[in-house]
């Protein structure tokens, strides 16, 4: 990548993960601070590790500026609409099983407008890797309360605190049937690289949790102050436990002495989704029962087509 | 009719299972499902609803036999995306609905227009607004076709009259698609899904086929532009895993497929985007005559409610009415010309149009003529009778 300092002076360092990236889009619209672009490195890296040809990655995104990160990587990647990430992946994956697909979208993009594709592409185990940016709010749009927003946060539609209870997405994603479910900090980049390879690799519907700070229309409004004071955070109140009971690792952002719980939570082996594939050399053969369905009454052709 | 090469897309025991050829008695919501088979459908999305559910159906037991993909979804906000999916992975992709599913659908029909992701949506109407009548026919889908997804797009939109019809037009439909990289819809109605008729499937080597225009360029060059028309106005597509690593994104986009969020960049994408319909209107445009070249009473109509107005054509001719029909097999792109070139003639008195909704085809034709419009409606529940349509004429 070519950086014009201020000076003017020219410089051509080249970055290790440029090549994975569209660095003829950059710099991208991400605020200073914001943790997406961490996360986006992560993932960046996972894909450079995976062994998987990086012409057999595909990126979908939702709408957010979580959702942008699938502009920003050099494989085939799709922007798609606001909650629409995962039934577009769906068909990407069915269609191609070839293919590696990864999700990347917001907490609001994938739990609210897109909750219903979640749990349903988790319940069938599609062959696809989940990663889900939550920073507690609609950060593109300015601030507003989404389902992960913390019981009692400020937002700009939450002007008297938040009073509905934010989901748990890793107790979620498990009780819908995920075979993978992590959640890790962007402050933990290794461990969260780690556990994008491993979704990479593993088949099946693989869902990451990433708490990602958004200083500009999150961090501000709760006493968090800047991304990097909210990384600071992190590192103070995390507890790796992969062994958790999911029902008990709800976020209390709000509350500086409650632990924040990350680490890999469920990895085991459940059969991917694979399309019905039958006929004459495939082995599924339809119940005689709806026979009438497939099969039309041939009618004596007297007349010859016409 | 649009070119057609006559090379047929899948070969072998695949081909003999994709086309039935021969003579049935065929349900037109099955032949619907039996010419997007024919034509090479390679997945389907969907959700239940009737009166189309019997090709949702119908494809679950036959895509499997065939090496295509059939997966039932939790919506159609899902089974939209879904098949755009599919399409961007390669695919000839479809969807089947009635109107409460298609109004879901809108959304992403936006972004199939916009990312130029070629796939098909069957709607089969029924009577509406809501859940209306879920069991009996409607029509009052017309203009949702045409304007439901938000902003300026191009689509085409085929009526089936018959169920053979539903089996030519769902070729005709995924092939529309294919070459104009647009979404393609084919408006059924209850009463043409439900009908059972006589429907002859040609030899396997009779399906027409358009291709989807790939790259020239091999991958990995860097010099493709996945957004570049060709003249004519339609860009070549590169597929999900062919190695292009190409960005397709519902923001405007330039020829790179990158975001560009000026004013300038959207007109230049979105007039693109209506003008390959557009301008290729004449090409597109399907209709049938029935006689209409004496006739002062044209009578303009489609789907089911078309065999009514046939036949109140040939009665009324009976009666000494100067009567004709023009059939509508594209409700969109609408055949303006055909119908100004009627009014040049000077020997047109009136117009007669009988739908089941208030006025969908009657509109665009008052937007053509002075002369009087004679409407014909019912807002869905039955159909409308040849008697009714020539009390209409007679008035
Ligand atoms: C159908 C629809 N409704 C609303 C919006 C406006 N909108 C854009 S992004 C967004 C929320 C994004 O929040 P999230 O998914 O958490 O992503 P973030 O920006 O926080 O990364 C909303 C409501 C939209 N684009 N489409
Ligand atoms: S608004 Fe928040 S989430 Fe969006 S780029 Fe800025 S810091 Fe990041
Ligand atoms: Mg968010």
């Amino acid at each position: 990548m070519t950086q014009t300092v201020l000076t003017g002076e020219k410089k051509t360092d080249t970055h290790p993960v440029d090549a994975l990236l569209r660095a003829d889009r950059l710099p991208h619209i991400l605020c200073p601070g914001c943790g997406i672009g961490t996360a986006m490195h992560c993932i960046v890296h996972a894909m450079a590790e995976s062994g998987i040809d990086r012409d057999k990655h595909v990126c979908v995104s939702g709408i957010g500026c979580s959702g942008r990160v699938a502009g920003y990587i050099d494989v085939d990647s799709y922007h798609t609409t606001h909650g629409r990430a995962i039934p577009f992946a769906v068909g990407i994956a069915v269609q191609n099983p070839e293919l590696a697909v990864t999700v990347v979208s917001g907490d609001g993009d994938l739990t609210a407008i897109g909750g219903n594709h979640l749990i349903h592409a988790a319940r069938r185990n599609i062959d696809l890797n989940v990663i889900c940016i939550n920073n507690f709010n609609y950060g593109m749009t300015g601030g507003q309360a989404g389902p992960t927003t913390p019981l009692n946060a400020q937002s700009s539609t939450t002007p008297y605190g938040c009073w509905d209870r934010p989901f748990n997405l890793p107790h979620l994603a498990h009780a819908v049937g995920a075979p993978f479910v992590a959640r890790w900090t962007v402050l933990h980049v290794r461990q969260l690289k780690d556990a994008i390879l491993r979704a990479m690799q593993k088949p099946g519907f693989c869902f990451i949790e990433v708490i990602s700070p958004c200083p500009t229309n999150y961090g501000k409004f709760n006493n968090i102050g800047s991304g990097l004071e909210e990384m600071e955070s992190y590192r103070r109140r995390c507890v790796v436990d992969h062994d958790a009971n999911l029902a008990d690792i709800e976020i209390d952002l709000g509350q500086e002495d409650s632990p924040i719980v990350v680490g890999n939570f469920i990895d085991v082996d459940r059969e991917p989704f694979r399309p019905i594939l039958a006929g004459p050399v495939r082995e599924e053969k339809p119940h005689a029962a709806w026979a009438g369905l497939r099969k039309t009454q041939f009618v004596e052709d007297k007349n010859g087509p016409e | 009719m649009t070119p057609t090469s006559a090379a047929p897309k899948v070969e072998g025991e695949d081909l003999a299972a994709r086309v039935q050829t021969g003579t049935h008695f065929m349900l037109g919501d099955h032949a619907c499902a039996e010419g997007a088979l024919a034509a090479g459908l390679d997945f389907f999305a969907g959700y239940p609803i009737t009166p189309s559910t019997e090709i949702c159906e119908r494809l679950a037991h036959r895509l499997p036999e065939v090496g295509g993909k059939f997966v039932q979804m939790e919506d159609e906000l899902a089974s939209m995306a879904a098949i755009i999916g599919a399409s961007v992975a390669g695919a000839r992709s479809l969807t089947a609905t009635s109107g409460p599913g298609f109004s879901l659908m809108m959304e992403n029909v936006g972004l199939a227009a916009i990312m130029e992701a070629p796939c098909v949506i069957v709607d089969v109407m029924r009577a509406s607004p809501s859940t209306g009548l879920p069991t009996a026919v409607g029509q009052a889908d017309v203009l949702q076709a045409r304007w439901g997804s938000h902003g300026d797009y191009g689509i085409v939109a085929y009526a089936p009259s018959s169920p053979q019809e539903c089996f030519d037009l769902a070729i005709q439909a995924l092939n529309t698609a294919d070459q104009y990289r647009i979404p393609t819809f084919i408006m059924m109605d209850e009463i043409i899904g439900h009908m059972t008729e006589r429907v002859v499937i040609p030899p396997a080597e009779d399906i027409p086929f358009v291709p989807r225009k790939t790259p020239s360029e091999p991958p990995g060059e860097g010099t493709f532009l996945p957004f570049k028309p060709d003249e004519d106005l339609v860009p070549p597509m590169a597929h999900a895993g062919q190695g292009y690593r190409v960005h397709f994104t519902g923001l405007t986009h330039d020829e790179q497929g990158y975001p560009r969020l000026t004013a300038a960049a959207h007109e230049k994408l979105v007039n693109r985007l209506v003008d390959k319909v557009r301008l290729n209107a004449e090409k597109i445009v399907m209709y049938e005559e029935y006689l209409l070249d004496d006739a002062e009473t044209i009578v303009i109509s489609f789907g089911c409610t078309a065999r009514s107005a046939r036949h109140a054509v040939t009665l009324a001719r009976q009666e000494g009415i100067k009567a004709g029909l023009l059939r509508l097999i594209t409700l969109w792109p609408f055949p303006e010309t055909r119908i100004r070139a009627l009014l040049d003639t000077g020997r047109v008195k009136e117009f007669v149009v009988p739908e089941i909704n208030l006025g969908q085809v009657r509109r665009e034709v008052e937007r053509l003529t002075q002369l009087p419009v004679k409407r014909v409606n019912n807002p869905g529940g039955a159909m409308i009778t040849p008697d009714l349509i020539i009390e209409v004429m007679e008035r």
